[in-house]
């Protein structure tokens, strides 16, 4: 980053800014590069590329990032022929912008200065992929879209001078030295002064292809951008593939007059490396292509925790409706202040102090929501990095795969959205790679060659409802079963409803590496899945009908901050119990409680016995007695971890909604508490977690057995 | 600005309180405010010695009583408690801001770290480990504490790497 280290620190604010725009820019570049891959060839798409591509240019070139600003340059080179409709638009050009997005992303996340440096190596080789694209003419864009490949320039020497080679001519020249034998590699690097000194590059290239066939690769490593550009100098280099019977000696001689003015590298290529120069070259295309889409899945892996930034990007009229609130606040405390002064003439005073107070209790209120909308944020910010995966991910399981987004507008807390990632991505990769069928299969299921995900997100019922659908196979539940009986997590006779077998893929312990390869239906990671789900007060289902597709259904609050809760009295203490995981609450009867081995006492609800505690003894609060009789008591059941419990209260008060406010910013975690919340009358109340709650009831109930 | 030095003296000021009859000091710069007592929410199966949380202008606090946390006997509480609110923590840890009940503000002392002494005979009332040093103010002594070091997190939560000294603290309430 040398060029960016004559800047000053008052700079790196509007360089924070930039490296913001840069990376907002190369997911508008990305959207729209998977549009044109899809086959909406509009004007407006290429458009959109090409001015994220030029803003780039122009930030990375104001900020002295030259090699940002020479990359772009290329690619905005090539766009504008796109544009101009000079070239077409084909999968092999998609690939190569898609590259080169990966290629300006590692770039980008260099530019801070702190993390370390990116594959200089493989940014030259796109770029030289960019140019040759560049150069070439319609039938060349051709031959490339029909190998689909990286390509770098390939030009051969012969007496006539350099003529282009289509891929198959390169192919034989390439049997035909690798049956002759030695290839050497030669790396020929001249200086920038190579030329002013007399010297001409041709004619030593002329001279190699003397010796033996060519295979000539242009390096543009050292290619300054256009305004460092000094005519006079060369800035090019050439890395040689020699076909030839001949010795390093002979090599050097053609070089004997240049040395001084270049770096020159011969190295004899080893004898298993050119078995056949053309199957090389494809099994070279397969591995980078698997590396780019390793490299993807990584990026998206360390982008992750990466996001968790503590700064948050607000629309402006979300701000506008604050500051107007205030205002109205502003207002309201003047007239407040105004009817204690003329408190005198109490008749009028009253009616409209109740006013006033009405008044600043609305505003308030809307206070509140508009500052929790600050929080929420369209679940757009984290599916669009999905497109990219499954653009990825489809090329390198050779599978035909669509993506369809639906709801994207829909907006979620920050923190919600910023965990729900990785569980998605997860969902997504399953589907991908499990459901979805492999074109062939499809087509003997008599469904169309490509394969849908479908990954929506609305709001139903106060929660965020989020699916990840696909139309592949569906959950084999025999194998599952299988698996499970293999695994021990169910009994072998046991007998399970579909619904129960689905289940047993979240169990943990499902998920080993066998797994992976024998079972076609999901269960990797999942039991991860669930729990980073429920962790923040999220569910997750699944529906899958076999050869129709499966369905994973993710319910998740809308924000972490607030939650309805249902206040309860124990003794004298009020709790809070979060709304979402109380199922129902009866008044106690009696008669239905059965007290087994002396000490546990379960409820018969229905048919169902439901183990059931007395609050008091699980919050032991000294100086309060635990209860001697559960008589007109209430009893909430609630579900955690997929089992009911009964909860014994005083008393069941009202609903309300309230702010979760952490325990440990100040003191510590507290088991079976979520944190606490300040109450109406400012007194503060504990908020109770029923899932760690429960852990805690199973410990209780130990330890009250041993005494 | 607590730190005035006059020739070879460094004064720091002190927030002095009176605990069972003695005088205990406290660094002024650790003290957010004083507040009279006012009821907290109990929190279940916590420290004897953690009374509760209160809401301290919309922020969740914690209230120490420090008879108990020093073993003292134990007073009701009357018009003069007070509850000392200070931001305190471990050098490795995160400031906490903790409410701490005591019987009552004394005064404000400018001490000479010159004149702090170290408590090898002490043999107070509290443990040693609480203990800075003695403070002199004139004739009269005034016991220093340790603050940052008053409540050991990982112990309240059960974290610490003795679960079974963690399962004690459980019982001894539990009886």
């Amino acid at each position: 980053m040398s060029s960016g280290m004559a800047m000053g620190r008052g700079l790196d604010d509007i360089r924070q800014i930039f490296i913001a725009e840069c990376i907002d820019g190369l997911a508008v570049i990305e959207s729209g590069l998977l549009d044109l891959e899809k086959g909406t060839d509009s004007q407006e798409t290429i458009n959109d590329i090409f001015r994220g591509a030029h803003s780039i240019k122009g930030g990375a070139a104001t900020f002295g990032y030259s090699n940002i600003a020479e990359f772009t340059h290329v690619m905005e080179t090539l766009l504008d022929k796109l544009r101009e409709h000079e070239l077409q638009v084909t999968p092999a050009i998609v690939k190569v912008f898609l590259d080169s997005v990966d290629c300006l992303r590692d770039m980008v996340d260099t530019m801070d200065g702190d993390s370390g440096s990116y594959d200089q190596d493989r940014a030259a080789q796109i770029q030289a992929h960019l140019t040759a694209f560049l150069d070439s003419n319609g039938t060349q864009a051709e031959f490339a879209h029909e190998t689909h490949d990286d390509l770098a320039v390939h030009t051969t020497s012969s007496e006539s001078g350099f003529t282009s080679q289509t891929s198959s001519e390169a192919a034989a020249a390439a049997k035909a030295a690798a049956s002759s034998g030695k290839i050497w590699d030669i790396h020929f690097r001249p200086k920038p002064e190579f030329l002013k000194n007399g010297n001409q590059p041709q004619h030593i290239i002329r001279a190699l292809g003397d010796l033996g066939k060519i295979e000539l690769t242009v390096d543009l490593d050292h290619l300054p951008s256009f305004a460092n550009l000094k005519p006079g100098d060369l800035y090019l280099g050439w890395k040689i593939a020699l076909h030839a019977e001949t010795t390093e000696e002979h090599i050097r001689e053609v070089f004997d007059w240049v040395e001084l003015d270049s770096d020159i590298a011969i190295a004899l290529r080893r004898k298993n490396d050119n078995d056949d120069e053309q199957h090389q070259l494809e099994h070279e295309h397969v591995l980078v292509s698997e590396k780019s889409a390793d490299a993807a899945e990584h990026r998206q892996d360390r982008k992750g925790p990466k996001k968790d930034s503590g700064s948050i990007r607000v629309d402006i009229e979300k701000i506008d409706v604050l500051l107007n609130l205030v205002g109205e606040m502003v207002i309201n405390q003047a007239m407040l202040n105004q009817l204690a002064r003329n408190k005198n003439n109490a008749q009028n005073g009253t009616v409209e102090l109740e006013q006033a107070l009405a008044l600043l209790e609305r505003t308030t209120r809307e206070l509140q929501e508009a500052v929790m909308e600050i929080r929420m944020l369209p679940v757009s910010v984290t599916f669009s990095r999905f497109p990219r995966l499954v653009y990825d991910l489809g090329s390198k399981l050779n599978k035909k795969v669509e993506l369809k987004i639906t709801g994207e507008q829909t907006e979620v807390d920050k923190t919600v959205l910023e965990k729900i990632g990785d569980p998605l991505l997860h969902l997504i990769r399953n589907s991908l790679d499990h459901g979805i069928e492999s074109p062939q299969v499809r087509l003997q299921k008599g469904k169309s060659e490509t394969g849908v995900i479908h990954l929506s997100a609305s709001h139903e019922g106060g929660s965020v409802v989020i699916r990840v659908s696909d139309d592949g196979g569906g959950l084999n539940t025999a194998k599952i079963l299988q698996k499970a009986i293999e695994k021990k997590l169910v009994a072998d006779d046991a007998k399970l409803s579909e619904v129960q077998i689905h289940d047993l893929i979240f169990r943990p312990g499902f998920s080993t590496a066998d797994v992976v390869t024998d079972v076609s239906g999901r269960g990797v990671g999942m039991d991860v899945v669930r729990r980073n789900i429920e962790d923040i007060g999220g569910r997750v289902e699944v529906y899958s009908v076999k050869d129709k597709g499966s369905t994973f259904q993710i319910t998740l609050p809308l924000t972490l901050a607030i939650l309805d809760g249902q206040l309860i009295k124990v003794a004298n203490e009020v709790y809070v119990l979060p709304l979402l995981s109380i199922v129902e609450t009866v008044q106690v009867d009696e008669a239905k409680i059965n007290i087994i081995s002396g000490k546990e006492i379960v409820y018969r609800l229905r048919g169902e016995a439901v183990p059931v505690v007395d609050m008091r003894r699980v919050c032991r609060i000294e100086g309060n007695a635990t209860l001697d009789s559960f008589f007109n008591k209430q009893l909430i059941i609630v579900e955690a971890e997929r089992k009911h419990i009964g909860l014994v209260v005083d008393e069941l008060l009202d609903q309300h909604q309230v702010v979760i406010k952490s325990l440990e910013t100040n003191f510590v975690k507290v088991p079976g508490m979520l944190g606490a919340t300040i109450l109406g009358d400012g007194t503060v109340s504990l908020i109770l977690d029923v899932t760690t709650l429960a852990e805690l009831i199973v410990k209780e109930n130990a330890q009250h057995v041993r005494h | 600005m607590t730190e005035i030095k006059r020739g070879q003296k460094e004064l720091r000021q002190y927030l002095t309180f009176i605990l069972d009859g003695e005088e205990y000091g406290v660094p002024i710069l650790k003290v957010n405010g004083i507040q009279g007592w006012e009821r907290t929410t109990p929190i279940p199966n916590s420290p004897d010695y953690v009374m509760g949380i209160i809401n301290l202008r919309g922020e969740v606090v914690p209230i120490i009583d420090l008879r108990k946390r020093f073993g003292l006997e134990k007073i009701p509480y009357d018009s003069h408690t007070v509850v000392i609110v200070v931001r305190i923590g471990a050098t490795n840890d995160k400031k906490r801001t903790v409410g701490l009940v005591v019987d009552a503000v004394a005064d404000v002392h400018d001490i000479d770290q010159e004149q702090i002494h170290g408590t090898p005979e002490f043999g107070g009332k509290i443990s040693d480990n609480f203990v800075k040093g003695l403070g002199m103010i004139g004739e009269k002594m005034v016991i220093l504490l340790e603050i940052d070091n008053l409540i050991d997190w990982k112990k309240v939560s059960g974290d610490d790497k003795n679960p079974e000294a963690a399962g004690k603290v459980v019982e001894t309430l539990a009886a």
